[in-house]
């Protein structure tokens, strides 16, 4: 069975800067993939490029066996590729509910109106459905956020540093909705800083370092890869 | 309101204001203020769609307005369509107009945007100077028909007609706002990023936005020729269009369609009542100070006035 995402040599350069070179990743279905690196890695330029919100220069993406190259990022997110923003992104003019009618709209689902109060439901909003996001605290504006971009029906979700800066509590919260998200069948790939949390919550370990892959595999194998542990706590 | 209601309570309004006005009304000019007020519910609303509800701001209003009339004066001199037609053709070039300017949102937003359409109408207004078959800097005189092909005089009919068209562009603009279209344009308003990583194709619905809001300022644009019956490009390119169609939103309330109407009514007969009273030159004064007054009393217009006040009574 081929992998639900599929990325061959991915490379990506803002004028003389390298960002990403030659990336080779394969995400199969029911995964709950952590992706690590230092800050400035390319962690967020590779969720951009595999979502559509930057155009890669070179190498080739996959989904579901069917090349997504050059699709627009509207067009991947119908396809069930969504993405949680590192800075949560809120339509600030509407209510928590009308947040993820949006999305849930726009990708074609069938009863909106039902599903988005569920969904509310699930990450425990449901009682704020009406208010606007400026009336959330941190937690529950990364928890829209996560909602909002399963409101897309996605089966492989990114969810980019959803838990910087929350209380270690918060970070429980979070992850035991991702956890849940995953049970339903949602692929997950977790892009964190926190290392408990993406050591607790993942099944495979993606390190990146300087735009290069340079480990991937079980995550305690990963993080004793001496690469790794000179990127983290130099020579 | 619900939908039902609307359609029914829109549409008696505008038969009453029709058959009222044409009924009872005898002065001529209330006709002749009547037509700017319409007018400017029109530009207002069409406005608003673009503005209001996606969030780009168009500061060349006066182009899609003039591009409206100029297109009437081609008409008239090559033809002798009515004038429903010449509003139909007015709105079709103004929309072509606006999708190009929709082009634009690609590379450019925010205020950016907004000084590219005012480099837009100054565009279109060096190409009208320039082109002699209307008349140039010199403008042109249009002879209106002898009669009007329905009861009572010229300006009665341009008025009636602008009353339809002012209540088509509000009942577009109201479907608009509870459609999926709405809630997307909404979106690409509050964050274009985030809309388009929830599947909303954002260029396609500005592209929309920009498209119908052009054609809806053409198709109030497009009777002016018959209006006014001397056009130049100097008045009918003028900087006051612009900036009464982005101050009556901004009065009334830019979320909801009822704000451009009421800023629309407001707003414009008060500069009529100025006009005659006073004296026309203090009507962008007017406009100025009100300007600043609803920015600091009420920055969400009449409407979020309204609103606040519902939303403090049901905590």
């Amino acid at each position: 069975m081929p992998a639900l995402l599929e990325v061959g040599g991915l490379g990506k350069r803002f004028g003389g800067f390298v960002a990403l070179e030659g990336i080779d990743l394969a995400v199969d279905t029911g995964e709950r993939l952590g992706l690590i690196g230092p800050n400035g890695s390319g962690k967020s330029t590779l969720v951009n490029c595999l979502c559509g919100a930057l155009h890669h220069d070179s190498g080739t993406i996959a989904f579901d066996g069917r090349t997504i190259d050059g699709l627009p990022a509207y067009q991947r997110t119908r396809l069930g590729l969504a993405r949680s923003f590192q800075l949560p992104k809120p339509f600030r003019s509407l209510s928590l509910v009308d947040n993820l009618r949006v999305p849930s709209l726009y990708t074609g689902n069938a009863r909106p109106g039902e599903r988005c109060l569920a969904l509310l439901d699930d990450v425990g909003l449901a009682d704020k459905a009406a208010r606007l996001p400026r009336d959330l605290t941190q937690v529950e504006m990364r928890k829209l956020e996560l909602a909002r971009a399963v409101a897309s029906a996605p089966r492989l979700l990114f969810a980019d540093e959803t838990m910087a800066g929350l209380s270690p509590s918060e970070v429980e919260e979070i992850l035991a909705v991702l956890v849940r998200l995953n049970e339903q069948g949602i692929t997950i790939v977790l892009i964190e800083h926190i290392m408990r949390a993406v050591m607790s919550f993942s099944t495979r370990l993606v390190v990146l370092v300087a735009g290069q892959k340079i480990a991937d595999g079980p995550p305690q194998e990963a993080i004793r890869n001496p690469e790794v542990e000179r990127a983290y706590l130099g020579e | 309101m619900g939908t039902g209601t609307f359609w029914g309570v829109s549409l008696f309004v505008a038969i009453a204001l029709l058959v009222l006005t044409r009924g009872l009304i005898a002065n001529e000019y209330f006709f002749f203020a009547g037509y700017v007020v319409l007018q400017y519910i029109v530009l207002a609303t069409a406005w608003n769609i673009l503005g209001g509800y996606t969030g780009y701001t168009n500061f060349g209003v006066g182009a899609f307005f003039a591009v409206g009339a100029y297109s009437s004066v081609v008409l008239h001199k090559l033809t002798s369509v009515p004038v429903p037609v010449m509003i139909l053709v007015g709105g079709l070039i103004s929309g072509i107009l606006g999708f190009g300017m929709g082009y634009l949102t690609l590379r450019l937003k925010g205020v950016f945007f907004a000084i590219a359409t005012l480099a837009l109408a100054i565009v279109a207004q060096t190409l009208i100077v320039n082109w002699d078959y209307v008349g140039g800097s010199r403008g042109i005189y249009v002879i209106r028909p002898q009669q009007a092909p329905l009861l009572g005089s010229y300006v009665q009919y341009l008025y009636s007609l602008m009353l339809v068209l002012a209540w088509a562009a509000v009942a577009i603009a109201r479907t608009i706002e509870r459609s999926r279209l709405g809630l997307g344009f909404n979106a690409i308003r509050d964050d274009e990023a985030a809309a388009e990583a929830g599947g909303v194709p954002t260029l396609r619905l500005k592209l929309i936005a920009t498209s119908l809001s052009g054609a809806l300022m053409g198709m109030s644009g497009a009777p002016l020729p018959y209006y006014v019956t001397y056009l130049d490009p100097a008045s009918s390119f003028n900087l006051s269009y612009a900036v009464n169609s982005v101050a009556m939103p901004l009065i009334g309330g830019m979320t909801s369609w009822i704000g451009p109407v009421i800023g629309a009514v407001l707003l414009g007969t008060i500069q009529q009542l100025a006009t005659v009273t006073i004296s026309s030159a203090l009507n962008l004064l007017i406009v100025g100070l009100l300007l600043i007054a609803f920015v600091i009393i009420a920055p969400n217009g009449i409407v979020g006035l309204v609103q606040a006040r519902r939303r403090a009574r049901l905590r």
